[in-house]
């Protein structure tokens, strides 16, 4: 009798940083913030992911990719990721590392602080001026809100934030 | 009663089956109709702020149908797309047609109206999902609670351009006046459980429908205050009770509308 190997969290969520997000190529899930939770039993591999935008098109595309990422690991066995929606995703768990992959697709990563009347302020994404308008808080995808740099004059995109506190 | 023994309870079962497809139906039908008018839109950035609101919609019905799925009643997909019109529990409120006309061909869509049914729409879903967040079924509970999250900027959009057509020209007084109208006349449905509205109103799964209105009422009271206007009545009892699977003719239009690519071929993979 053979004995299965056992994997390890650590193998999974190192294949899960290089699983990108399918449009902004320059960012992995991991960054994003969408990894739940990861357990592993035996070589059996459970990854619960966390969806940013309930209507966001690239959920699917995403799942089948992490699957198909765990699945390349040899000590692997039977791989299953799903969506959870619980803790619910917010715009804060991207990390550093993120805010620099969105930062070079043009996109500002979403701002940490809210100012007492709920707007929110981002500088560009390209030259880091905070001389900048809001031309549309909703964008060409869920996630992204529309802006214009005064300085530089470049349109560039901002994550839109989402928080609990809403 | 935990999850577990709450969903093997046949009668809360039922009730939540039936909320599902009540939530699940207005979103579709709502998020169908924002979708038509993509491309007609009065101002560039108002088309894409409708459309962006549409799909983040439509991703709010996948969840529940998704949820209905998870509990035995079908596939998502299907349920979504094949039920007939005399099946369906959404509000009227969001099967009505947009306008004269119809997209292809020559349409006539009428702004005023959409402002208005999308600002009453999204102040009732407010009150409904800061509800649904307390709810007695945990997975449900946690669907609104990322709903409330992107239902903060579609109300923050239809509050804007409500408040300010209601407070513009005499011409935009007059039409949103008229299109107000419209929306109340149909609006009897919107809070109402139909004939399940005992099951649901003891199932802890939301609040019952005298509360949420009362919510309602209050939410919109300081703009209409402001407008020095009076808030609209709900009407006592609905024409149709769209809860009760009782429909106008435009849900017949809407439904052959959306479901004619995948009725081409039922079986097709996608």
């Amino acid at each position: 009798m053979t004995a299965t190997v056992e994997v390890s969290v650590e193998r999974v969520l190192e294949m899960l940083r290089n699983v990108k997000d399918p449009e902004i190529d320059s960012v992995s899930i991991f960054d994003l913030g969408m990894i739940g939770e990861v357990t592993t039993m035996g070589n059996h591999v459970y990854v619960a992911l966390l969806p940013t935008f309930l209507g966001c098109p690239a959920l699917e595309i995403i799942k089948k990719n992490a699957l198909h990422a765990i699945k390349e690991l040899p000590e692997v066995g039977e791989v299953v990721v799903d969506f959870i929606f619980h803790p619910p995703w917010t715009s804060d768990r991207i990390t550093e590392k993120g805010h620099l992959g969105l930062r070079a697709f043009g996109i500002a990563p979403p701002p940490q602080h809210f100012k007492e009347d709920g707007t929110w302020h981002v500088d560009c994404a390209y030259c880091g001026s905070t001389y900048v308008t809001l031309e549309n808080i909703f964008g060409p995808t869920a996630c992204r809100s529309i802006l214009y740099c005064k300085s530089c004059k470049n349109v560039f995109e901002a994550m839109k934030p989402v928080s609990t506190l809403m | 009663m935990s999850n577990e023994e709450a969903v093997m309870d046949p009668h809360y079962t039922e009730a939540l089956k039936s909320l599902l497809f009540q939530l699940a139906d207005d979103d579709f039908m709502y998020s169908f109709r924002g979708s038509e008018w993509l491309g007609l839109a009065p101002h560039i950035e108002s088309d894409i702020a409708f459309s962006s609101i549409s799909q983040d919609t439509m991703g709010h019905a996948a969840m529940y149908y998704k949820l209905l799925e998870d509990l035995g009643v079908g596939n998502a997909d299907k349920l979504a797309h094949f039920r007939p019109a005399n099946e369906r529990k959404n509000s009227i409120l969001t099967e009505r047609v947009n306008g004269q006309g119809y997209y292809m061909e020559t349409p006539h869509y009428d702004w005023a109206y959409a402002v208005a049914r999308n600002y009453f729409y999204t102040q009732a879903k407010k009150v409904r999902i800061d509800s649904l967040c307390e709810s007695s079924f945990k997975p449900l509970a946690e669907i609104a609670v990322k709903v409330r999250m992107e239902l903060y900027y579609h109300k923050m959009h239809w509050d804007t351009w409500f408040k300010q057509l209601m407070s513009s020209t005499e011409v935009a007084k007059k039409k949103m006046a008229d299109a107000n109208k419209l929306v109340m006349i149909d609006f009897g449905d919107v809070f109402s459980y139909g004939n399940r509205k005992q099951q649901i109103e003891t199932s802890g799964l939301i609040g019952s429908e005298e509360d949420l209105k009362e919510r309602w009422k209050k939410n919109i009271e300081p703009l209409f205050i402001t407008l020095q206007l009076q808030v609209p009545e709900i009407p006592e009892s609905p024409v149709n009770n769209g809860r009760n699977g009782d429909h106008t003719s435009d849900l017949d239009e809407g439904l052959a509308t959306l479901s004619e690519v995948c009725s081409l071929d039922s079986t097709a993979v996608w």
